[in-house]
């Protein structure tokens, strides 16, 4: 559905993003992932043809940002970071102006279904402008699918809302993805874990790894990573338990818990199992850890940091 | 067809704000004022001061009245996603331009009155007054555009209108300056002097050398804000 083939793009002489190739399929959720000033947005504004690439080619359904310019804006809806709308305009009268800009047919039909989509109905008439902002955020998204785009891009959903709203929004999300091809930005890790079916980690407008969730997640552990608590344990314990086989390294990482890191291939439970059991320390929990995107993301980007 | 959808949203945009009525109200009041001293205390049937009067006048709101336009809509990022639907940039540009033009219109339709007034108690010459018109609106449009251009520019609605207020000023009064230059600087100065194409609409002159200047400098700015509009979002 979107390809990108060495994209870059320069502001002055400055690249925001450098050599970024990447590609999504119909119907996939991509997650970008990276700190802020990472060339998120930049790329994203590519993608809506709102700007030009300085180099490469990006094409989206098959046609070219760059000369197809307008064939991709019909294909795509777009929700940029600071939820830009006309806050002296009701909420139905905004949803149809975009509407027909958007050449969309049967409008005032239309703009209800999406109205309910977003879960808005008994806001239509009011003024933008008294929403909250979590209103605001699904106005926003409504004027993004009002044309039934085939491609969604949304630049930091849920950035600045509560806790509630998130949740709402990242719903929202999920059942848009399927019926359109989504794409989102965000900082936040354990977004891209619970929404997205692939992650593109960006740093320095490059991509420093691209992988599902899960598989991201598998590829940097290393052997597998248990967590063991008992009721009591001796000082030693530490010494006793890197002395197995089947460890690798033990940390204390409270009192009576332990974070210890099987070797290579090996689950190491059965026997840290045994040991707790055999030395009577009163097994409470004993269970495998995974590494959160958080991890991944401070070793991917360690190096850059590092070589700088 | 997109360029009405616009214009359509700007001309309510422009009658929900409270800056247009008071524009609109301050412009009534002026002309108004000086309809009846002008035709009280000179006895001549005549709209040619009104028009003065507007002209000077709309030098200053003309600027008010489009600062917004684009400025507003920059500082908002509401422009990146009318930018992102399949709308040519031109078509924004010119879509904005028509709404104001039609305000200022509108804002211009209250001074048929005055002739009214003028027909029930004298004789006013009719194609002059008609010529009037014709210039006013044809500066109105011009100032109309150049304010635009200023909008386009800066994302800040006040220097956009004090930008817009010195370049009108600036074609205003290329006359002047034009007089005291020699040679073909002087002349392309007086030729760039909006004054002096308007001063023969109100003695009823119209030629089309001066209906071209008008709508040359109105193209010309609507052209260049369009530009803007370009390179801007290319950075």
């Amino acid at each position: 559905m979107i390809q990108a083939r060495n994209l870059t793009k320069y502001y002055g002489a400055k690249a925001a993003v450098r050599d970024v190739s990447f590609y999504v399929d119909k119907g996939e959720i991509l997650g970008f992932l990276g700190p802020n000033g990472a060339g998120k947005t930049t790329t994203m504004r590519i993608l809506t043809a709102y700007m030009p690439p300085s180099e490469g080619v990006v094409k989206v359904g098959g046609f070219d940002v760059f000369t197809d310019s307008m064939e991709v804006r019909r294909q795509v809806g777009y929700l940029p970071e600071s939820v830009p709308l006309y806050t002296d305009m009701t909420v139905w009268s905004y949803l149809d102006f975009v509407a027909s800009l958007r050449k969309v047919d049967n409008r005032a039909r239309r703009v209800k279904d999406v109205l309910g989509k977003v879960d808005l109905e008994d806001q239509a008439s009011t003024l933008i402008a008294r929403l909250s902002k979590g209103m605001r955020q699904r106005v926003g998204v409504a004027q993004a699918i009002v044309h039934d785009p085939q491609v969604l891009i949304l630049d930091e959903p849920t950035i600045g809302l509560d806790p509630k709203q998130i949740i709402e929004v990242r719903e929202l999300i999920r059942a848009l993805g399927g019926e359109h091809t989504v794409i989102l930005s965000t900082h936040i890790l354990s977004e891209v874990e619970q929404i997205c079916n692939r992650v593109l980690i960006i740093n320095k407008g490059q991509i420093v790894a691209e992988d599902t969730p899960a598989r991201l997640t598998a590829r940097l552990e290393g052997g597998e990573r248990v967590r063991l608590q008992t009721v009591q344990a001796p000082a030693d314990a530490v010494e006793i338990l890197q002395a197995l086989p089947e460890t690798d390294k033990v940390t204390l990482i409270a009192s009576n818990t332990f974070e210890i890191e099987c070797c290579e291939g090996t689950d190491c439970r059965p026997a840290l199992a045994q040991v707790v059991v055999e030395k009577g320390w009163g097994l409470l929990e004993l269970r495998a850890v995974d590494i959160s995107l958080e991890d991944i993301f401070l070793e991917l980007t360690a190096d850059q940091i590092v070589q700088q | 067809m997109n360029t009405l959808i616009i214009t359509k949203r700007e001309l309510t945009a422009f009658f929900v704000s409270s800056i247009a009525y008071i524009v609109g109200a301050a412009f009534l009041f002026i002309t108004g004022l000086f309809f009846f001293f002008t035709v009280s205390l000179s006895g001549v049937a005549t709209l040619s001061q009104v028009f003065s009067v507007i002209s000077t006048v709309f030098l200053f709101i003309a600027p008010v009245l489009t600062m917004r336009l684009l400025a507003e809509e920059a500082r908002l990022g509401t422009l990146e996603l009318l930018l992102t639907a399949p709308v040519r940039d031109w078509e924004v540009v010119l879509g904005k331009f028509l709404a104001a033009f039609i305000f200022f219109l509108v804002m211009l339709l209250p001074t048929f009155y005055y002739l009214f007034v003028l027909t029930r108690f004298g004789t006013p010459d009719l194609p002059v007054t008609f010529s009037g018109y014709l210039g006013v609106i044809l500066l109105g449009a011009m100032l109309l555009s150049i304010g635009i251009l200023t909008s386009a520019l800066s994302a800040n609605q006040i220097i956009a209108a004090v930008l817009g207020v010195a370049l009108s000023l600036a074609f205003w009064l290329a006359g002047s300056l034009g007089s005291t230059f020699e040679g073909p600087l002087g002349d392309l100065l007086g030729y760039l002097a909006a004054q002096e194409h308007f001063v023969d609409f109100l003695r009823g002159l119209i030629s089309t050398a001066n209906i071209t200047y008008f709508l040359s400098i109105t193209v010309a700015a609507l052209f260049l804000a369009t530009r803007v509009v370009e390179i801007k979002r290319w950075h």
